[in-house]
C-alpha cells in the first residue's frame, strides 16, 4: 500500500524533523518536501504543519540508535547541520531505507542514499577542521571574539575543541551565516541564536597584536617558493576577508569584530 | 631594538626550516591552564608560499657563533642581529595564541655565544611560558648539538617535540660546509632523546603522573640539493633514522641559495629543487604508511625519483606483473599499492565489499578516485568499461595527469586534511 505524499512544514530544529518522522510513520505519509517558516510554500502537495514533540523525537532518535546503530544517528545527527540541498528530504529516505536493512545500511557506503549524506557530512567536517584554524579572535575587554561565515553549522562540531582551548578565557564565536553564537566562561557554553553582533572599535593593544601578527606572516614566506595557487587551494578566498593576516584595520568595518 | 623589529628579523632567520608542524600529541585543556593540542595538528594559515602556518616559528637568536655555509646566519654573513628577551617571547606566544593565530611555538636558536648558553636561555623562555603562563599547547624545540645532556633533558621535559637537525645528507658534506658540527654531534643528542621518550613512556605506564619527556617524539630535517646526494642516499638514509631513532618525522627542505660560498650552488640561476623536495616528500609517506621499504623505491641503476609521476606509479609501473589487482578479493596491503589508492580508500572498499558486489560506479560514490588507480585494477574481473590503453601508454597517460598538478605543487602538510593518516 502505498503512502500519501505531503510536505512537512516544521520549525526547522532537529526535533522538529524527528516529530515530522514519527509522524510520517504513524500516519503513512511520506514527506516529499519539508518547509520551514522563512521559506516559500511549495503548493504542489498537502502540507500540513507538524508541531514539535520532545517525546516523538526522543523515541525516533532511540529507535534509530538501537536499530539502525551509533553510526546512523550519528550520520543523521550531522547530516542536519550540512548546506546540503533537500536535507530532511535525503535524511528521510536514508532512514526510510535504513529501517528496512537495519545495521547493515552503515556498510553500504556505494549506496546512493548512504553516499549522498556521507558526501555532505565530509564536506561539514572539513569545513568544521578549516575553521578550527582559520577562526580569528579580537580581545574586547578581556572577552575574547570572533567570527565565521562558513556554509555549513559548524559551531556544534568546533565547540568543544575551543572550549578545551581557551579552557580559562570567555569568548564569543558569532556565526554569521546561520545567525548563531557559541558563547563560553570557563565551566559552562551555550549555542544560541544571535542575529547582530556590534562592537566598538579596537584598543590600541588589539592593534598592536594585529599588526604583529601581520609582520610576521608575511615575513615567514619564501620569497623563492612562491606559490599562490597552491595558497589558493590550501586557504581558499572565501575564508579570508575574516582573516587577520588578509585584512587591514579601520578598512571594511565588516572585517573584524571591533574594527 | 622594538619587539617588531626582532619579530621581523628572527622570522627571516627561521623560515627556512621546513619542520613546523603540531601533530603528535592529544592533550585536552585543563582547569587554569591556556590551550590544548590535537593529534593530527591543524593549519593556521597558508603563507604566499604555499605552506603551512601553525606554529609560531622564530629563532631565540640569529647571533651565531658557528659559521655552516648554507646558512643565512652564519657569522659570516653580512645581516641584521637580534635576539629576543624570554619575556618578550613568552608573551607574543600567548597573545598569538589567544587570537588563535597559532598552535603554540616553534623555538629554535642560533648558538649564542656556546651550546649550553643557547640552550639555558632557551630553558627560560619554555619555564615562562608552562609555569607562569600556564601555557598548554604545542611547543616544538630544537635541541642544540653539544649542549650539556641534562639540559637537553629539561628541554625535553617541558616541550611537546624536540628535533636535531642532521641538516646535510652525508658525513662528507657535514663536514665539508659545517666545520663546527660533527655527525656524531647531531647523532648523540637524537639517541639521547630516543632513549628519553621511551623511558619516559615506561615509566608513564607505571606512574601516571611520571614527568613526559617529548611526548609529541622527535623530528629532524635535511637540506636537498645544496649537496651532490642522490634520492637514493637520501631516502635510506631516512629509512635508517625512522628504524634506528624512531623518529617521527623526517622533513626535507629545497635548498634556497642563502649564500655565495665557493662550496655551494652558485645563487645566480638556482633553481630550489621543489618538485624533488616534493617527491621526497611521498617517498617518505610511503614508507610510513604504505609499508615500502627505500631499496623497492630506487636502486642503483635508478638513483633517482623519475620526475613526470609520483614514486608509486613509478614503482607500480616497474611491477606491472603484480597488476591488475582484484579490488573484491585484494587484501588490504594489496589495494595500498594500487596508484591512486590510499589509507582512507582502501578501508572504505573492504567495509564496502562485505556489505554489496563492489561495482565501478559504487567506487565512485565510495570517493575512490579512479584517474590513477583504473589502469591498475579490475572490479568483478572487469577493467573500467572503455578503457583501452596499451601497456607501454600507460606512463605517458600518468605523467600526463601529473602535469597541471606539478607546479601547484602540494607541500606534504595537505596530507593532513586528506582524512589519510596524520603525521
Ligand atoms: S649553527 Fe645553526 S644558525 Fe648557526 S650557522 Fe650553523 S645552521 Fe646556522
Amino acid at each position: 500500500m502505498s503512502w500519501i505524499p505531503v510536505c512537512y512544514e516544521y520549525d526547522g530544529t532537529l526535533e522538529g524533523f524527528l516529530t515530522c518522522v514519527f509522524e510520517s510513520f504513524a500516519h503513512h505519509e511520506e514527506p516529499v518536501c519539508f518547509q520551514t517558516p522563512h521559506e516559500d510554500a511549495c503548493t504542489l502537495w498537502d502540507t500540513r504543519s507538524v508541531n514539535t514533540d520532545r517525546r516523538k523525537a526522543v523515541r525516533v532518535f532511540r529507535s534509530m540508535d538501537a536499530r539502525l546503530g551509533r553510526g546512523a544517528s550519528r550520520l543523521v545527527y550531522r547530516a542536519f547541520l550540512t548546506c546540503l540541498e533537500e536535507k530532511e528530504v535525503h535524511i528521510y529516505r536514508f532512514l526510510q531505507y535504513g529501517y528496512q536493512r537495519e545495521r547493515g545500511v552503515m556498510e553500504e557506503l556505494g549506496h546512493p542514499l548512504v553516499s549522498v549524506l556521507q558526501k555532505a557530512v565530509q564536506h561539514l567536517e572539513r569545513e568544521a577542521h578549516l575553521y578550527t584554524g582559520f577562526a580569528r579572535f579580537s580581545d574586547h575587554r578581556g572577552i575574547l571574539v570572533g567570527e565565521i561565515e562558513p556554509k555549513n553549522r559548524v559551531l556544534p562540531l568546533i565547540r568543544s575543541h575551543f572550549t578545551q582551548r581557551y579552557h580559562r578565557e570567555c569568548f564569543l564565536l558569532w556565526d554569521r551565516t546561520h545567525q548563531e553564537a557559541l558563547l563560553y566562561q570557563p565551566g559552562q557554553w551555550v549555542i544560541v541564536p544571535m542575529e547582530e553582533l556590534r562592537l566598538s572599535a579596537a584598543a590600541e593593544e588589539e592593534l598592536h597584536w594585529r599588526a604583529l601578527w601581520r609582520r610576521f606572516f608575511h615575513t615567514v614566506a619564501i620569497e623563492e617558493r612562491r606559490n599562490p595557487r597552491c595558497q589558493n587551494t590550501q586557504l581558499p578566498k572565501r575564508y579570508r576577508n575574516r582573516m587577520t593576516e588578509f585584512c587591514r584595520d579601520g578598512e571594511g568595518m565588516e572585517a573584524l569584530p571591533g574594527s | 631594538m622594538n619587539v617588531m623589529d626582532k619579530l621581523t628579523i628572527l622570522t627571516d632567520a627561521a623560515k627556512y626550516d621546513a619542520a613546523c608542524t603540531s601533530s603528535g600529541l592529544e592533550r585536552r585543556g585543563k582547569r587554569g591552564r591556556m590551550g590544548s593540542t590535537t593529534m593530527a595538528g591543524f593549519c593556521h594559515s597558508f603563507s604566499a608560499d604555499g605552506r603551512c602556518v601553525t606554529l609560531l616559528k622564530v629563532l631565540m637568536s640569529n647571533a651565531c657563533a658557528y659559521d655552516c655555509q648554507y646558512c643565512v646566519n652564519r657569522r659570516s654573513n653580512d645581516v641584521p642581529r637580534a635576539t629576543f628577551s624570554p619575556p618578550e617571547l613568552a608573551e607574543l606566544t600567548i597573545q598569538f595564541y589567544r587570537r588563535n593565530y597559532i598552535e603554540g611555538l616553534f623555538l629554535s636558536s642560533a648558538v649564542i655565544g656556546s651550546p649550553d648558553i643557547t640552550t639555558e636561555r632557551m630553558i627560560q623562555v619554555l619555564r615562562l611560558l608552562r609555569e607562569t603562563y600556564g601555557f598548554w599547547g604545542y611547543i616544538h624545540a630544537k635541541a642544540i648539538p653539544g649542549a650539556d645532556p641534562m639540559l637537553t633533558r629539561q628541554l625535553g621535559l617541558l616541550a611537546d617535540r624536540l628535533s636535531v637537525n642532521i641538516e646535510l645528507p652525508s658525513q662528507h658534506s657535514l663536514a665539508l660546509l659545517a666545520p663546527e658540527k660533527k655527525k656524531a654531534g647531531i647523532l648523540a643528542p637524537m639517541a639521547q632523546i630516543r632513549d628519553g621518550i621511551a623511558g619516559s613512556k615506561e615509566e608513564l605506564a607505571r606512574y601516571r603522573h611520571a614527568p613526559r619527556f617529548a611526548p609529541a617524539g622527535q623530528s629532524t630535517q635535511m637540506i636537498i640539493g645544496a649537496t651532490p646526494e642522490s634520492d637514493r642516499h637520501i631516502l635510506t638514509l631516512s629509512q635508517a633514522l625512522y628504524d634506528k631513532y624512531q623518529l617521527k618525522r623526517v622533513f626535507y627542505s629545497a635548498y634556497i641559495p642563502v649564500s655565495d660560498s665557493k662550496l655551494l650552488p652558485a645563487p645566480r640561476q638556482f633553481q630550489p629543487p621543489l618538485l624533488r623536495e616534493h617527491r621526497l616528500y611521498q617517498a617518505d609517506w610511503l614508507l610510513r604508511y604504505y609499508h615500502f621499504r627505500a631499496e623497492e623505491l630506487l636502486d642503483e641503476d635508478r638513483p633517482n625519483f623519475d620526475e613526470r609521476v609520483d614514486p608509486k606509479c613509478s614503482w607500480a609501473l616497474r611491477h606491472m606483473e603484480q597488476f591488475p589487482v582484484e579490488v573484491s578479493r585484494a587484501e588490504y596491503e594489496a589495494l595500498l599499492r594500487v596508484p591512486g589508492i590510499g589509507v582512507r580508500s582502501a578501508r572504505r572498499i573492504l567495509t564496502a565489499r562485505r556489505a554489496a558486489p563492489l561495482s565501478f560506479d559504487i567506487l565512485k560514490r565510495l570517493g575512490v578516485v579512479l584517474k590513477r588507480a583504473q589502469y591498475f585494477i579490475t572490479c568483478g574481473g572487469k577493467m573500467l568499461p572503455g578503457l583501452r590503453v596499451k601497456e607501454d601508454q600507460v606512463l605517458g597517460h600518468l605523467a600526463a595527469l601529473e602535469r597541471p598538478a606539478l607546479f601547484a605543487a602540494v607541500p606534504e602538510q595537505l596530507s593532513l586534511f586528506d582524512g589519510e593518516v596524520g603525521g
